[in-house]
């Protein structure tokens, strides 16, 4: 009681401050610069930020914190637009949402799904600084309750997600989660050092994967080569069936929907180590499960977009508390605005434990601009979806090679290598059979995201384990099932059976005919070629860093074991049973006039183009000839066109201070920026 | 012709266009703008002490040049000092700044080091201290000395045996402490929540964060400060850290723990990897071939830095109470913390094999 003695006047403090002109002022500066760099994909809050750091310091802190939290609000709303718009998830927040936004926009409905989906966002926004505002000053020992244990059950949550989007085989949804947990665990083990799948000869692969790329990977380029094979514009038939009002209609309709996943997003938010990264594909689960008739999800059910954006701008919210609370920020975006936080004024606000008892109105003036600009960059975003929703009625061939440009731009910032882009283009492919041969690729992208949290958390819960149950068998058992943990395996628990029932009817990757046996047999044992030599290199790690190979020995035999039997069925039965599902074979792609290897070279070219020349030279040889000679424009049309994405990326690259991927080109000659 | 012909080839071209130009009397960087590469993410330690210095540089150099801080992270900031070997001096606007994650593998013969220090021109060094407390029941029976301790078994969450917690594990391991390291953890603040969580029993953190997190767990009585690990004098001998004047350093906690020797190669290794990674830890440097008159002007000017009468307030929450260096400071610190003897070097190889199956090849 105490404590909200000293809240209440701390909060009227904090409204105090914020309402000034000039913070709200600087408040919209900061939401118009995130609207800009968040409908880019893959670039996000920490391109944002950065761009902000240098005038921080000094800076008076409200100000501040007016124009960062501005920023880093908006990001996970406006990436929706790329998410919804393009099939592209503009980050790790909106992933699940690409799930039911982009079968929407295909059908014409993206302005719906849009402004359902920033309706659901400004609404999360504001139920998780309302939860906030009473439960920071109480927060401290219920983050503290979760220990190692807690998390794990957590990461086992979100992977438990994996049996509601299986697919229809659901082994072969588990296999595709298995290798995509295997492939997060390329590069250096965080425990031991040792090297998985990887080598010192190829300092890239030591770092692992970055998940932007294999978010851009798996979803964005399969969605843009088979669009473009298909040579039509995104929504059907180039119209716009429902404007934005329907939308709100929508979430209107589905607003307990939306207040569940809000909380869930706080929530997951408020624990640290585990970040946004589950927080959508819980919520999409939850959406799941609750909906009577599923048999919309994946091919566009408004509930789909609702439930994972509701959760995402709470979870916002919710990522205050580790970061503000103990200094341990939840995602990249806190850890540069902790940084930034001691730069301002005199530098003596200090986040970590001692926030609430000296900075208590900062903490919620916080809170609540993070709101304020939820509510700023909803409005704005609404506003412009209708007009932004026309996108997807220009015929693709146009679009294609923009979103070429943009995702692999995005891809090389995440680690500024050339590889990047090579990466890129892997694990693109690796999504282009996924799809086609109808094996879940959310269950993979789930693998992955959650391989890190499994690994780490499974291995430090189990030496701390063994640690208590050296002291007493009861301590031991105490920790390992707290009343926490107990409450999570039994939701995991009960939502694996659930989902195993339902999986059946919910298909990720929609309707896709079954064809004959070599194809789908063919891209079978090249996985399993995959893993068996995942599992042997893991075995070759010595004993004595048991933490390194003992993780993706259980992952690599569980997905070989899944493997082997989905062989044996495949040799068993009949061709046309569904395991053969081969999207080549009819629908869509099959009668689509281009084939895949001649649409995927185009990408390809660009990258071997890159390679030499650098990329924005390689960028103005394949803009200008993919126009002229795919999209059949005329010579100045196409011009025209190159030089506008030119500019969009010099423009880009200029204010975010990036460069641009060298080539053996300016290996030898100096070149003036942008070419360098 | 080959691509690394063409490279030697333009880096000698550069290399004559640097001796022919006339002598640049005056060092003006009007206009331009400085690249201070960090190569660690954009969310560590060193990324927030850049953009702690970059704002005042800019402001001392003459001409008032832009100074963005850009990232370069990878291969745990071996890629970024990698790539840092390969630049030349051309008009002196690329500084870069490595930190005690830069030098331990550099010290430890780490096969991804392709980087020499003696090849670069160090001009700012700052460091830090670190403070080992423990749970407040264990706590309880710690009276000066690890007599008492040796018979607990204690658990740490720890980022890696050959990085900055080195310094430590070795220290608790010459008290004859049994501590158990949890591997995996990122950054020291996911230590302290261990510790704050009770899963951990033992941890230390650098000076900013004891003093911004751990140091409210010792006021509310649920952990025990043990030990600093001391700071260097100007005749390089370890005295108590002037931040925490009433916490004994270790080399005290050592003389007064049964069968620790402050003398001998255990010591001197411990040592050796102390001042690497903490006194001065973190340093900016000019690439090599850097002309006198650039490096004294950058010298100048964090001298400026230093001396602004704001400084001290500015700093204390950055660099603590710890001497920033400039200059030939700079580089005795830089030499200090890049050397180790081929005794300590050898004495800690074998100790992170023994106790840790690291092996570095």
């Amino acid at each position: 009681m105490d404590m909200f003695a000293t809240a209440l006047p701390a909060l009227a403090d904090a409204w105090a401050l914020i309402l000034q002109p000039v913070v709200l002022g600087y408040l919209l500066a900061g939401v118009l610069m995130g609207l800009a760099v968040g409908v880019f994909p893959g670039l996000g809050g920490i391109a944002g930020l950065s761009l902000l750091l240098p005038f921080m310091f000094g800076m008076d802190p409200v100000l501040g914190l007016a124009l960062m939290i501005g920023m880093v609000a908006v990001v996970p709303t406006s990436d929706t637009f790329s998410s919804v718009l393009m099939g592209i998830p503009g980050s790790s927040a909106s992933q699940a949402t690409v799930l039911d936004g982009f079968p929407l926009a295909r059908k014409g409905q993206a302005a719906r799904a849009l402004s359902a989906a920033f309706t659901s966002s400004l609404f999360g926004g504001l139920v998780g600084a309302l939860f906030l505002t009473l439960f920071i000053v109480v927060a401290r020992p219920l983050v503290l309750a979760f220990g190692l244990p807690e998390m794990l059950m957590i990461s086992i949550l979100g992977l438990s997600m994996v049996a509601v989007l299986a697919g229809r085989v659901a082994l072969k949804g588990l296999a595709a989660a298995g290798l995509g947990m295997l492939i997060g665990t390329i590069g250096i083990a965080d425990a031991g050092g040792s090297l998985r799948m990887a080598t010192y000869d190829i300092p890239y692969l030591t770092d692992g994967l970055q998940l932007v790329i294999v978010g851009l990977g798996v979803f964005a380029v399969p969605e843009i080569v088979s669009l473009l094979r298909q040579d039509r514009s995104i929504a059907k038939d180039a119209a716009l069936g429902s404007g934005w009002m329907d939308g709100v209609r929508d979430w209107m309709a589905n607003k307990w929907l939306s207040v569940r996943c809000s909380l869930i997003g706080v929530v997951v938010g408020v624990i640290p180590g585990l970040g946004g990264s589950v927080v959508d594909w819980i919520a999409y689960g939850h959406a799941v499960q609750t909906t009577k008739d599923k048999s919309n999800f994946g091919k566009g059910e408004i509930r789909g977009v609702i439930g994972p954006e509701s959760s995402n701008n709470a979870k916002e919210g919710g990522g205050l508390v580790p970061t503000l609370l103990f200094g341990i920020p939840g995602s990249g975006s806190m850890a540069v605005f902790i940084g930034a936080i001691g730069l301002l004024g005199s530098g003596d606000i200090e986040v970590g434990p001692g926030m609430l008892r000296d900075n208590l109105d900062i903490t919620y003036s916080i809170v609540w601009l993070l709101a304020l600009a939820n509510v700023a960059g909803t409005l704005l975003c609404i506003a412009v979806s209708g007009g932004i929703a026309r996108l997807t009625t220009i015929r693709f061939t146009y679009l294609a090679p923009f979103l070429f440009m943009l995702i692999a731009f995005a891809a090389f910032q995440s680690g500024q290598n050339f590889e990047d882009i090579l990466a890129l283009f892997a694990i693109g492919l690796i999504g282009i059979f996924l799809r086609r041969f109808d094996w879940s690729r959310p269950a993979f992208l789930i693998g992955f995201v959650l391989s890190d949290p499994v690994e780490k958390f499974s291995n430090q819960a189990f030496q701390i384990a063994s640690f208590r149950f050296r002291k007493s068998f009861e301590d031991g058992m105490e920790y390992i099932f707290s009343p926490i943990v107990i409450v999570l395996l039994v939701v995991t628990v009960v939502s694996v059976v659930l989902g195993i029932r339902q999986a059946k009817s919910i298909m990720a990757e929609g309707e896709v005919q079954a064809g004959s046996k070599r194809a789908p047999m063919i891209f079978l044992l090249v996985i399993m070629a995959y893993v068996v030599a995942a599992l042997v290199n893991a075995n070759m790690i010595p004993d004595y860093n048991m933490t390194d190979k003992i993780v993706p020995l259980v992952i690599g035999g569980i997905t070989l074991v899944a493997l082997l039997i989905l062989l044996v069925q495949m040799i068993l039965r009949p061709e046309g049973h569904m395991i053969f599902a081969d999207k080549e074979k009819a629908g869509e792609d099959a009668d689509a006039p281009y084939g895949l290897w001649g649409t995927l070279a185009w990408f390809a070219a660009l990258i071997a183009a890159t390679y030499v020349f650098g990329f924005i030279l390689a960028l103005a040889g394949f803009l200008v000839a993919f126009l002229r000679v795919r999209a059949q424009a005329p010579w100045p049309k196409a011009v025209l066109l190159a030089a506008c994405g030119i500019a969009l990326m010099c423009v880009m690259g200029g204010a975010l201070n990036r460069d641009f991927p060298p080539g053996l080109l300016q290996d030898a000659v100096d070149l003036p920026w942008p070419l360098t | 012709m080959t691509i690394t012909t063409i490279k030697a080839l333009a880096t000698s071209v550069a290399a004559a266009a640097i001796l022919t130009s006339p002598a640049a009397a005056e060092v003006d960087f009007s206009g331009e703008t400085i690249e201070w590469v960090i190569p660690f993410s954009e969310t560590g330690g060193s990324a927030r002490w850049a953009n702690f210095f970059a704002p005042l540089l800019s402001e001392e150099l003459p001409g008032n040049p832009t100074v963005v801080v850009t990232f370069m992270p990878g291969a745990g900031s071996t890629k970024g000092a990698n790539w840092f070997q390969e630049q030349v001096h051309t008009d002196g606007t690329l500084l870069f700044g490595s930190s005690g994650s830069t030098q331990f593998p550099y010290l430890l013969g780490d096969p991804r080091v392709r980087y020499e220090y003696q090849d670069w021109i160090p001009v700012m060094a700052t460091g830090t201290g670190g403070v080992a407390y423990i749970n407040a029941e264990d706590g309880a029976r710690f009276d000066g000395s690890a007599n008492d301790l040796q018979d607990i078994d204690f658990i740490f969450g720890s980022q890696g045996a050959t990085g900055l917690d080195l310094v430590p594990l070795l220290a608790w391991e010459m008290l004859g402490m049994n501590v158990e390291p949890v591997f995996g953890i990122k950054g020291r603040g996911d230590g302290r929540l261990m510790f704050e969580r009770g899963e951990a029993t033992i941890d230390y953190q650098t000076t900013s964060g004891y003093l911004s997190g751990a140091s409210d767990l010792v006021d509310a009585g649920s952990a025990v400060p043990m030990m600093t690990w001391g700071a260097l004098d100007e005749n390089g001998v370890i005295v108590r850290d002037p931040t925490f004047p009433d916490i004994p350093s270790f080399k005290e906690v050592c003389e007064a723990t049964d069968g620790c020797e402050t003398e001998g190669v255990a010591w001197e290794a411990w040592k050796a990897f102390f001042i690497a990674g903490y006194p001065s830890q973190k340093i900016a440097f000019l690439p090599q071939g850097t002309p006198q008159e650039v490096v004294d002007t950058y010298v100048a000017a964090f001298e400026a830095v230093r001396a602004r009468p704001d400084f001290a307030e500015f700093s204390s929450n950055e660099v603590g109470e710890y001497p920033m260096f400039v200059g030939a400071g700079a580089a005795n610190a830089t030499r200090e913390a890049t050397s180790v003897t081929a005794d300590a070097k050898a004495f800690v190889i074998n100790w992170l094999s023994e106790a840790y199956g690291v092996v570095i090849e």
